[in-house]
C-alpha cells in the first residue's frame, strides 16, 4: 500500500459519495444519503493515510518533508479539508443535501490532482525557499480557508437554486435546508475561510519576510490573496453592516470563489514568486 | 456589528465626515482596490522602458507610463486609494465606537425587560414547581454559563438577567485599527528602510549596497565579508542549499560571524542580510604587465577561416587573406570601456585593406569582445575580428570564483507590521466567533405552579443564539424536577402564552 494507490482509492470513494448523495437529493431515497456519509468517512481516512504514507516515504526517500510542497500535495491537502469540513456541517445541521453541492468539489480536486497531465505526483526534494516551518503553517491555513470558501461556494449555489421555489414540501428543494439557514451558513463559512485567508496571508508575510527580506512585495500570487480578502471583506461589510443577505450575498460568495480559483491556479500562468506551485512541478 | 444597536447616524451633521462614515464608500473602496490590483498583476510590474515599448506599442506605453501602471501598487492614485481607506475606516469606526464604549463600559449592564418578553424566539413552560424552589436552580445554571448576572423580583415572581462577552463588541475594533496599524508600519518602512543587494566575491568585502528601485548606493557603516559560499545540489540537479559564510566587520574588528541561507538570514544592527541568488566570476586575471607573446586568432568574416599567429608587443604582423595588418601597441591593467571596466587590456591598431586605422580591444577577461567592437565602431569594415585564442593558457590565472548574492533589507516598521498581524487574528476571531449574549429567564407565578420564559439575545450569530436559548430552556426546565410534565399542554400553554 502506498500513498499513490491509497490517494487513488479516495478519489473514488469522494466520487461515490458525491453521486449518492446526488442520487439521495434527487430520488428522495434515504439509504444513499447515508451510505454516502461513509464513503465520506471512509475516503477521509484514506486521505488522511494517503498523506500519512506520502509524509513517511518522503523520509525514505531521504528527502523528508511535510507532503505539502508543490501543487500535487496542496490539492489533495484542500480535498481532505474540503471533506473534513463537510463531515462537520452535516453532523452539526442534520441535512445532506448539502454533500450534494460540496462533496463534488472534493472529488473533482482529488481527480484533477490525480489526472492531469500537468501535475506530477513525484515526491520532490525541497528548494532552499521552501524549507522553513512557515511553508507549513501557509499552506495549511491558505488551504482551510480556500476549503471554507469552497464550501461556502457549494452553499451559494444551493442558496441560488433554492430562493427560486418557495420548495413545496414534497419536493426536491423542500429537501433543502431553509434559505435562511444557507444563508447563515454561508455567511459562517466565509468568516471562518476569512480568518484562515488572513492567517494564511500573514504567515505567508512572515515566510517572505525571513527568506527574501520582504513581507509584502505584490507578487501576483499576494496581490490576488489580497484581491480575495478584498472580496470577501466587501461581503462581510456588506452582510453585516448593510443588511445584505440572500441572493447578492450568494453572488458575492461565487464571485470571491473565483477569485479564490484564480489565485490558486490562475496566478501560475503569471510570472513570480509562487512558481512551487505550479504546473509541472 | 449591529447597525440597529449602534445607529450609524452620525452625531456629526458634517457631510465629509458621513461622508467618510459611509459603509458605502467602504464597500466602493474595497471593491475598487481588488479590480484595480488585477491590472499590476496582469501587467508586470517594474520592468524596463524598452520593454514595455516593445509589448504595447508607443501609444500604450505613453498612455500607462502616465498613469504610473509600470509601478502601480506606488502610484500616487493606488496611494491615494489606501489613503481614502485608512480614513474611511478610522471615521466609520470613530463614528461608532462612542455607542459601543458606552455599552461596553456601563457601570451597570442596562437590560430591557419588554425586548425580551417580544422577543419572536422566547420559549416559556410552566413548571410544578414555585418561584422560590426555582430561584436557586436557575442562579446556578446562569453562574456557570455568564459572566455578570443580576436577580430581580417582580410583582408575581423573579426575573434573572445574565451576559458575557460585553467587550467582545470591541472585536472589529481591533481589526481596524490592526489595518491601520498595518499601513503605518507599511509606511514606516518605506520611508526608513531600504531594500537593497549587493553581489561579493569569496574572499572580498564590501561596505555598500545598491538600492533596488533608485539604483542609488548607499553605506552600511560596516563592512561585509563572505569568506565563503557553497552550492550544493540534489541528485536530480536541484539546488538543495545555498551557504554563505559571512563576517561583519567593524572598525577594523570581526564582531560576527555567521553562515546565512535560505530562510536563515543574518541581523546586524536592524540591517538583515538574505542569501538570495549566486553566481561566478569570469575568469579573474590579474596582470601587472601584457605577457611577452600571447597567440591572437584572426577571422575572416569573408570566408569563416580562422588564423592563429603569435604576436610580440610592438611586433607588426600581416593577416592573410590581404586583410590586412595588426600590431599591439599598448597594455592596460584595467581598461575603462564607456564607464565599464573590461580588466587586463591589450590595445592594438588594425590597419585595413582600405587604408583606414582603427583601435582594436582585447580584454583578456572578455576574449570575444572584438566580435561587440567591430559592430560599434563605424570605422571598421568588418573584414576580420580579432580574439585572444586561449586565456587560460595565459599565467597568473586564478580559478573560477564564486559570488553570493545578498539582498539586503532594513525595515524598522516590521515590528509594527507583525504587531498588527497579531491583532488582526486576534480581533477577527473576536469579532466573527464571538458576541455578546444577553439571556433573561423570567419565572411568574401561577398558583402553585410557575411559568417559566426564557430568551436571549446576541449582537451577532443570531441563529446561534436560539440554539443556545433552547439548550438552557432544556437544561432549566430539565432539572427543576418534573419538567414538561406532558408535551400536550405544555404546547397549549405556549400558545396561550403567544396569544
Amino acid at each position: 500500500m502506498n500513498s499513490s494507490l491509497t490517494l487513488s482509492i479516495t478519489t473514488f470513494l469522494y466520487g461515490f459519495s458525491a453521486f449518492l448523495y446526488l442520487i439521495a437529493l434527487v430520488f428522495k431515497w434515504r439509504t444513499p444519503g447515508v451510505l454516502a456519509t461513509g464513503f465520506v468517512f471512509a475516503g477521509l481516512i484514506g486521505n488522511t493515510a494517503g498523506i500519512a504514507l506520502r509524509w513517511a516515504e518522503s523520509y525514505q526517500m531521504g528527502i523528508g518533508h511535510a507532503p505539502l510542497s508543490n501543487l500535487y500535495e496542496s490539492l489533495v491537502f484542500f480535498a481532505w479539508t474540503i471533506a473534513l469540513l463537510y463531515l462537520f456541517i452535516e453532523r452539526r445541521y442534520g441535512n445532506r443535501v448539502i454533500g450534494a453541492f460540496t462533496m463534488p468539489l472534493a472529488f473533482l480536486t482529488m481527480a484533477y490532482a490525480s489526472l492531469s497531465p500537468n501535475i506530477s505526483d513525484r515526491i520532490q526534494p525541497l528548494l532552499p525557499a521552501l524549507k522553513s516551518n512557515w511553508l507549513i503553517a501557509h499552506v495549511i491555513t491558505c488551504f482551510i480557508g480556500y476549503a471554507a470558501f469552497a464550501i461556502a461556494f457549494g452553499l451559494s449555489i444551493m442558496y441560488l437554486i433554492r430562493h427560486r421555489e418557495p420548495g413545496r414540501n414534497g419536493s426536491v428543494l423542500g429537501r433543502f435546508p431553509e434559505p435562511r439557514v444557507i444563508d447563515d451558513l454561508t455567511h459562517r463559512m466565509i468568516m471562518f475561510g476569512f480568518l484562515f485567508l488572513s492567517v494564511g496571508i500573514i504567515t505567508g508575510a512572515v515566510w517572505a519576510n525571513s527568506a527574501w527580506g520582504r513581507y509584502w512585495g505584490w507578487d501576483p500570487k499576494e496581490t490576488w490573496s489580497l484581491i480575495t480578502w478584498f472580496i470577501y471583506a466587501t461581503l462581510l461589510h456588506a452582510k453585516m453592516m448593510r443588511g445584505w443577505h440572500g441572493r447578492r450575498i450568494a453572488y458575492l460568495s461565487l464571485i470571491g470563489f473565483a477569485a479564490v480559483l484564480f489565485t490558486y491556479f490562475g496566478v501560475n500562468l503569471l510570472p513570480g514568486l509562487h512558481s512551487y506551485g505550479a504546473m509541472g512541478q | 456589528m449591529d447597525n440597529k444597536e449602534i445607529p450609524g447616524d452620525s452625531p456629526h451633521p458634517n457631510g465629509l465626515w458621513s461622508f467618510f462614515a459611509s459603509v458605502k464608500l467602504s464597500v466602493v473602496l474595497l471593491l475598487t482596490l481588488a479590480a484595480t490590483s488585477v491590472i499590476g498583476t496582469l501587467i508586470p510590474q517594474n520592468e524596463t522602458p524598452e520593454n514595455y515599448r516593445r509589448a504595447f506599442g508607443e501609444f500604450y506605453y505613453r498612455l500607462f507610463e502616465t498613469l504610473d501602471i509600470f509601478d502601480m501598487y506606488h502610484s500616487w492614485w493606488f496611494q491615494l486609494l489606501l489613503l481614502l481607506l485608512t480614513v474611511n475606516i478610522i471615521v466609520c469606526s470613530l463614528d461608532r465606537l462612542a455607542a459601543t464604549w458606552k455599552i461596553v463600559f456601563a457601570k451597570q449592564p442596562r437590560f430591557n425587560l419588554n425586548r425580551f418578553r417580544s422577543d419572536k424566539h422566547k420559549i416559556s413552560r410552566e413548571v410544578p414547581q414555585a418561584p422560590e424552589e426555582l430561584r436557586p436552580v436557575i442562579e446556578d445554571l446562569l453562574a456557570k454559563k455568564f459572566t455578570y448576572r443580576r436577580t430581580a423580583e417582580t410583582a408575581e415572581g423573579f426575573v434573572f438577567f445574565a451576559e458575557k462577552w460585553r467587550w467582545t463588541r470591541l472585536g472589529v475594533y481591533v481589526v481596524h485599527a490592526s489595518v491601520i496599524i498595518l499601513l503605518i508600519g507599511g509606511l514606516l518602512g518605506s520611508i526608513f528602510g531600504f531594500e537593497g543587494y549587493v553581489n561579493i566575491p569569496e574572499g572580498e568585502m564590501t561596505n555598500t549596497v545598491n538600492l533596488r528601485n533608485s539604483g542609488k548606493t548607499i553605506q552600511l557603516g560596516f563592512d561585509i565579508r563572505c569568506e565563503n559560499f557553497n552550492v550544493s545540489f540534489y541528485p536530480s540537479g536541484m539546488p538543495k542549499e545555498y551557504r554563505s559564510r559571512l563576517s561583519i566587520i567593524e572598525n577594523g574588528a570581526t564582531v560576527l560571524q555567521k553562515d546565512i541561507l535560505v530562510n536563515h538570514p543574518l541581523r546586524f544592527k536592524g540591517i538583515n542580510i538574505f542569501q538570495s541568488s549566486y553566481g561566478q566570476l569570469p575568469a579573474e586575471i590579474s596582470m601587472t604587465a601584457a605577457p611577452e607573446e600571447i597567440t591572437l586568432s584572426f577571422t575572416s568574416k569573408e570566408t569563416g577561416m580562422v588564423y592563429n599567429k603569435t604576436v610580440r608587443s610592438g611586433e607588426r604582423i600581416v593577416i592573410p587573406e590581404d586583410l590586412g595588418e595588426f600590431v599591439i601597441n599598448d597594455f592596460q591593467k584595467t581598461y575603462d570601456f564607456r564607464g565599464r571596466a573590461l580588466g587586463p587590456t591589450l590595445i592594438g591598431t588594425l590597419v585595413q585593406k582600405n587604408g583606414a586605422t582603427v583601435e582594436v580591444l582585447l580584454p583578456f577577461k572578455f576574449p570575444g569582445f572584438d566580435r561587440m567592437g567591430a559592430i560599434i565602431d563605424p570605422q571598421r569594415d568588418d573584414a576580420v575580428l580579432i580574439s585572444i585564442d586561449d586565456v587560460s593558457s595565459l599565467p597568473d590565472q586564478q580559478a573560477k570564483r564564486f559570488y553570493t548574492g545578498l539582498q539586503v533589507t532594513k525595515d524598522p516598521g516590521v515590528w509594527v507590521v507583525y504587531t498588527g498581524f497579531v491583532l488582526m487574528i486576534i480581533g477577527c476571531v473576536i469579532a466573527f466567533f464571538m458576541s455578546h449574549q444577553r439571556l433573561c429567564v423570567e419565572v411568574v407565578r401561577r398558583g402553585r405552579q410557575c411559568l417559566v420564559t426564557v430568551s436571549g439575545s446576541a449582537n451577532k450569530n443570531k441563529l446561534g443564539m436560539h440554539r443556545k436559548v433552547e439548550t438552557i430552556a432544556d437544561h432549566l426546565l430539565g432539572t427543576a424536577g418534573e419538567p414538561l410534565a406532558a408535551p400536550v399542554p405544555t404546547g397549549q400553554n405556549i400558545k396561550k402564552e403567544d396569544q
